[in-house]
């Protein structure tokens, strides 16, 4: 099924050269990172995670998000999403690579990565997200591969992967859980601390995540004889709708109880990233362009005839896309090092290396999402035929 | 091949008596000491089977502030960060921090309070607390960083795989990152005339470090470095024993620890 | 078969190319190590022994220094009593390198010769290396 990747047109061909491009300059930074050390980015001890974390954590919410088809199709009998879940499912195992890719170059020592196998630590939230995570990645390469496989040889998909499928979509909310509790369980950080960050992760998963595969089918139906279907793409649109005023509502909670309480510790952070505190604020302008973008989404999404019109339902998902990932994958976790634990103020700025090594990480998820969709629409096209 | 507590204790004893008497700055080095420490068990054979006997030896910090000055300060950080090979590398973003000096406003930020013109701007010595119930123990998914049954809060440099959770669980700031060789950085010292305590090891890049309660000296029957240039600013002892050096000037003196409110139960207290 | 000429020219290259080390290094074995023994402390000793006999020194030291490792830094346990009965201090840089003190001739000469680097040399010294 796989050889599907390997005929396409020279546009096709030119967005792989392209992509393994960017992979190969960000392979040299990190070669260049791997050698003299994570020193060659813009962390510091006050500000000890940066991009790579910041990156992992959103694009854990985008492939969590994959599950907002899923469910749908196997629990509710959607018909209508039959053809695309494989879509969200690849897209998921693309964002899966992703995260551990950020994990393995955020890591000093790497080369004992094992560790964490070798000396199993159970009361460490990082063991646990080491689990969720790669059985999700093996759980949607199960799912996505098996249900495309059948459909390809026109044959019902086989019962042992029905199981699996359902396992899939609990285990897509405990990977974000998981991740939430990496940041919500640590004393001293008053940002992080607050129980409703996994809801809130959830919410601005299943926003990203669908936004995301909205703007990827989009451009599928545009360029290719596949048609995921206005009437799927217009369900996952109310989806992404819901998840992300359930994002801001969350938003708008913490908002309330840190400036209601008017407990220093709570608002710091706060203040830091949407008024600035004592002079520095740097991250001010992003921070309410992503309340005033994802608003401006909600809004698109909201009014039926705007969000039926093609053209402005692919500006909400990217506005949906763009807040959340300011939000998420940026605001969060700088902010969350921000005042430092002596209530001082070291900024942030990652370095070119850094930037490279990154977008580098986001072009293998782009390149697998490319080749898997490139087989998953072949099938498609094969089945219309 | 592993020996019990009480068995070490013995030998750090006996190294203690043999060559290094006289410092009296050291509990374990008053006699008496080593045995009575002995008698409570520990984690020995005598402690299995007593379900209410905590700890026996749990060590920890007494700083005095009031006797605190500019010269003994800098004194105390170039003892450890010279018997440690910490890096001096000058600037904030890759800096190594052992021991270290800030005021008191931002060594106890939850309780500032602007009229309290006595402790406002007072220089603190702030280090590792070496917490009771440490978050960064806690949250380490390859036990790198771990509490010893003495209660020193250790970081085993061969196994840290430089994920730096434990900077963000501390609430302390009490960790640094070796963010690029510190080899590099030392060898640039030592050619403007820095000497290296060819005892200890350096660290590699990529690994956390932190103070370690000079688990080396103690192993040796010798107190923290710190202590030992500062006999009348740091105090070390067993907060375990109701009779120790530190539990009787607790007794006597007002102390402060950091962010109590987090439930870390720090060791390092600070009289003011 | 299909495209047979070329399958099999495409196998003689990668054959070719697997073999090149073993082929360019035939009938010139490398000398074997001779670890050096000789330093000042060592030759002072009445009785040339290490902490265990040597020939358990060599075919296990490296599991032995792991668990120095892990007893002197993880179990706070700083004694090691030997099969003879003698106590010996654990560490790596004030027991082992106080007499073999000669890394360059001692540890590195077998460490070359099996190709391995061990990384107790990203922290721990070389007693009379000029570099650190």
């Amino acid at each position: 099924m796989i050889e599907k990747a390997l005929k396409g047109s020279s546009v096709y061909w030119g967005w792989i050269i392209f992509l393994l491009c960017v992979i190969g300059a960000g392979f040299m930074a990190y070669l260049y990172q791997l050698k003299v050390g994570l020193g060659i980015t813009g962390m510091s001890r006050d500000i000890s995670w940066g991009v790579y974390i910041a990156q992992f954590t959103y694009f854990v919410g985008v492939a969590a998000g994959g599950v907002m088809v899923v469910i749908p199709k196997y629990l509710h009998h959607y018909s209508k999403y039959a053809k695309i879940v494989v879509f969200g499912e690849f897209l998921a195992i693309a964002a899966v690579v992703m995260c551990l890719l950020f994990i393995i170059v955020d890591i000093g020592q790497p080369m004992r990565m094992l560790n964490v196998l070798l000396h199993p630590t159970p009361h460490s939230m990082l063991f646990y997200d080491m689990i969720v995570l790669n059985g999700y990645l093996l759980l949607n390469i199960i799912c996505g591969y098996n249900t495309l496989l059948a459909d390809k040889k026109g044959v019902p998909c086989p019962g042992w992967v029905k199981p699996f499928i359902y396992i899939s979509i609990p285990w897509a909310i405990s990977i974000h859980t998981v991740t939430a509790f990496l940041y919500a369980g640590l004393p001293g950080r008053h940002f992080w601390l607050t129980a409703i960050m996994a809801p809130r992760f959830l919410a601005s998963a299943f926003a990203a995540g669908p936004a995301l595969l909205i703007m990827i089918l989009l451009f599928v139906r545009r360029v290719t004889k596949f048609d995921p279907g206005m009437d799927a793409i217009q369900t996952i649109a109310k989806t992404v709708c819901y998840a992300m005023i359930t994002n801001l509502f969350f938003m708008g909670c913490e908002f309330f109880t840190a400036y209601y309480s008017q407990v220093p510790g709570h608002m710091h952070t706060l203040d830091y990233l949407f008024r600035g505190l004592d002079g520095y604020g740097e991250l001010v302008p992003f921070m309410r362009a992503a309340i005033v973008i994802g608003l401006f989404g909600v809004f698109l999404l909201l009014v039926p005839p705007i969000r039926r019109n093609t053209k402005w339902l692919a500006v909400a998902a990217a506005s949906v896309f763009v807040a959340t990932w300011i939000d998420k994958g940026v605001g969060l976790v700088i902010g969350g090092f921000i005042p430092n634990p002596f209530e001082t103020i070291t900024e942030y700025h990652p370095t070119l290396p850094e930037i490279t090594i990154a977008t580098a990480i986001w072009g293998v998820g782009a390149l697998i999402v490319t080749i898997l969709y490139k087989v998953a629409i072949s099938v498609r096209e094969q089945q219309a035929a | 091949m592993s020996m019990d507590r009480r068995k070490f204790l013995k030998a750090a004893g006996l190294t203690t008596l043999v060559g290094l008497g006289g410092k009296g700055v050291f509990e374990l080095l008053k006699p008496g000491a080593v045995e009575a420490e002995m008698t409570h068990g520990g984690h020995g054979e005598e402690g299995h089977g007593e379900k209410d006997a905590g700890p026996k030896v749990r060590w920890a910090m007494l700083i005095d502030v009031m006797a605190l000055n500019k010269e003994k300060i800098e004194k105390i950080v170039h003892t450890c960060h010279h018997l440690h090979n910490v890096p001096n590398w000058g600037d904030p973003k890759n800096e190594i921090m052992w021991i270290w000096e800030d005021e008191y406003e931002h060594v106890f930020p939850d309780s500032y309070n602007e009229y309290n013109h006595i402790l406002n701007g007072m220089p603190f010595l702030l280090m590792c607390n070496h917490c009771d119930n440490p978050p960064c123990v806690r949250v380490c998914p390859v036990q790198a960083t771990f509490r010893r049954p003495d209660g020193i809060v250790a970081q085993d440099y061969h196994r840290c795989i430089g994920c730096r959770f434990c900077m963000a669980a501390c609430p302390y700031g009490s960790r640094s990152f070796n963010w690029l060789d510190p080899r590099v950085h030392l060898e640039k010292e030592i050619a403007e005339g820095r000497k290296l305590n060819k005892r200890f090891p350096t660290r590699m890049r990529g690994v956390v470090e932190k103070c370690n309660f000079c688990v080396e000296r103690l192993a040796e029957g010798k107190p923290p470095g710190c202590v030992e240039v500062a006999p009348d600013v740091m105090f070390f002892g067993n907060l375990a024993d109701p009779n120790s050096n530190v539990r009787k000037i607790l007794k006597e003196r007002i102390s402060l620890r950091r962010k109590l409110e987090l439930g870390t139960k720090p060791s390092v207290f600070y009289l003011i | 078969m299909y495209d047979s000429g070329k399958v099999i020219i495409g196998l003689l290259i990668f054959a070719g190319i697997f073999l090149f080390p073993f082929l360019y290094n035939h009938g010139s074995p490398a000398a074997k190590p001779k670890p050096s023994l000789d330093t000042p402390a060592i030759k002072a000793l009445p009785e040339k022994k290490c902490v265990e006999d040597t020939q358990f020194m060599i075919t296990t030291h490296m599991q032995f220094l792991n668990n120095w490792r892990d007893q002197a830094l993880r179990d706070g346990n700083r004694w090691y009593v030997n099969k003879e009965g003698k106590k010996v201090w654990i560490s790596l840089q004030n027991t082992c390198l106080k007499c073999h003190s000669n890394k360059k001739e001692f540890c590195n000469k077998c460490h070359n010769y099996a190709g391995v680097d061990p990384y107790c040399w990203d922290c721990h010294y070389d007693p009379n290396g000029s570099k650190l």
